[in-house]
């Protein structure tokens, strides 16, 4: 076996530390090493986006990530998206337009509403589908994930 | 995954060290979209993965009217398509990277690595091509330079030797009066893998009423990205009138020598060549003619 890796990095605003082996995905360390299990494992190769996490203020799959790249960055996990008080207003739009069933691809998808939020802050219909596009679900069908997805962005809009 | 070694080096010289070393037991990491799949799937047996990212070489991205456009092996396609003036110059290079996966995808994945990844479909290639891309190796005894069409060698293949890493992408300035378009087929709307591809290039006259230059590539119709010299040939000196352009399509389309798999039978695919290369090549004069 090869030896374990220390990496240090940032993340949801934390310093942190962790051992990986060197052939451990970003989201095998999240889940399996720090017990951050928030990001899904969906397809593990780069198609359904239930695994999302903002690295370095880019929306990854962070099953297509080395677990040894993230070494000296910053990263955004769906851990860090609630404060301590509250939901953050994507989730709360996701819950109260009922924008999911199973739940597995929800994570990826508030994640990846919060990228598209902060590059586009008000996206058209079809712009909010098309930054959505690597991320799948297969219960609900998108239309109530799209509408939570615009919903997010007047509710911002309104602050 | 199976067990392997990660090994991060900060310039050139660490980097063919470490492949020349290893050969084909080591493998480059840059946005990894295509090759942590292939190594946790087990369809490429390696023992390291080499990420290139902190090698500044592979990073440049510059564009310059002078000089022309550089394009680092591991530069994003985000990168790409967020910057204003390379958007501005190289419209084709846009509508290839903006293309390629979802956004996450974009977010990591390089035209060094789709390129290398060497893939008869790739979304990348055939832009590059038709807009005279010269891919920079470097290797153990330095830096040698091979045309974008001349980099793959059959499916998964490529030009790269033992110890030798792409490590940029050169363009020529942008001509007066030129324009370029990828364009592909799917049968969804994003993330598939082409049906065909066709990447054009061509460049008018002052007047911008004859054909000064063209060239045409194509993706998913041979077992390579392929440039189609003569389909380019064909345009040059005509007005582009429909004669021209129907002579160009029908020469790409005997150029292109598909397979049938699930994605679509051979004869399919020929008809798509036909299609695209006149829609590719509107939308190039549309564009030289701005």
């Amino acid at each position: 076996m090869s030896k374990k890796l220390h990496i240090t990095c940032t993340i949801n605003g934390n310093a942190t530390e962790f051992l990986c082996e060197p052939r451990n995905s970003l989201l095998e360390a999240l889940r399996d090493e720090l017990k951050m299990t928030g990001a899904k494992e969906g397809c593990n190769n780069g198609n359904c986006g239930s695994c999302n996490v903002i690295l370095d203020g880019r929306l990854v799959n962070s099953c297509l990530v080395m677990a040894a790249e993230v070494e000296g960055r910053s990263l955004t996990t769906i851990e860090g998206v609630a404060n301590k008080e509250s939901l953050h207003p994507i989730q709360k739009c996701f819950l109260e337009g009922a924008a999911l069933q199973c739940g597995i691809c929800t994570p990826g998808f508030i994640m990846a509403t919060k990228a598209l939020l902060e590059k586009n802050p008000h996206p058209t219909e079809h712009e909010a589908r098309h930054f959505l596009a690597g991320n799948l679900c297969r219960c609900t069908g998108y239309d109530k994930i799209i509408r939570a997805v615009l919903e997010s962005a007047e509710c911002a809009g309104k602050k | 995954m199976k067990d392997i070694t990660y090994a991060a080096p900060r310039t050139l010289a660490e980097t063919t060290a470490i492949l020349n070393d290893k050969g084909d037991r080591a493998r480059i990491l840059a946005g990894g979209t295509d090759v942590i799949v292939q190594v946790r799937e087990g369809r490429r047996d390696i023992d390291a993965l080499v990420d290139i990212k902190r090698v500044p070489e592979v990073n440049e991205l510059s564009y310059d009217p002078a000089k022309g456009l550089v394009i680092g092996a591991a530069v994003p396609c985000c990168l790409i398509y967020e910057n204003a003036a390379i958007a501005k110059a190289y419209p084709g290079i846009i509508d290839a990277v903006s293309l390629i996966g979802g956004i996450q995808i974009q977010s990591r994945a390089s035209l060094g690595g789709n390129l290398c990844n060497a893939s008869p479909a790739a979304d990348g290639i055939p832009v590059l091509i038709a807009l005279e891309g010269v891919c920079d190796i470097a290797g153990p005894k330095g830096i040698r330079s091979v045309p974008v069409e001349q980099f793959c060698t059959g499916p998964g293949k490529n030009q790269l030797q033992r110890g030798e890493i792409l490590m940029r992408l050169r363009f020529p300035s942008k001509k007066a009066a030129s324009g370029a378009a990828y364009l592909r087929f799917i049968p969804r709307n994003e993330m598939d893998i082409a049906v065909v591809g066709v990447g054009v290039a061509i460049q008018l006259n002052a007047a911008k009423a004859k054909c000064l230059a063209a060239r045409i590539a194509l993706a998913a119709v041979a077992p390579t990205p392929l440039l189609v010299a003569d389909a380019g040939a064909a345009l040059v000196g005509t007005t582009l009138d429909e004669t021209a352009i129907t002579k160009a399509a029908n020469l790409a389309q005997a150029a292109a020598k598909p397979i049938s798999d699930m994605r679509g039978d051979a004869e399919y695919r020929k008809h798509l060549v036909g299609v695209l290369v006149r829609r590719a090549l509107a939308i190039a004069i549309e564009r030289a003619k701005q």
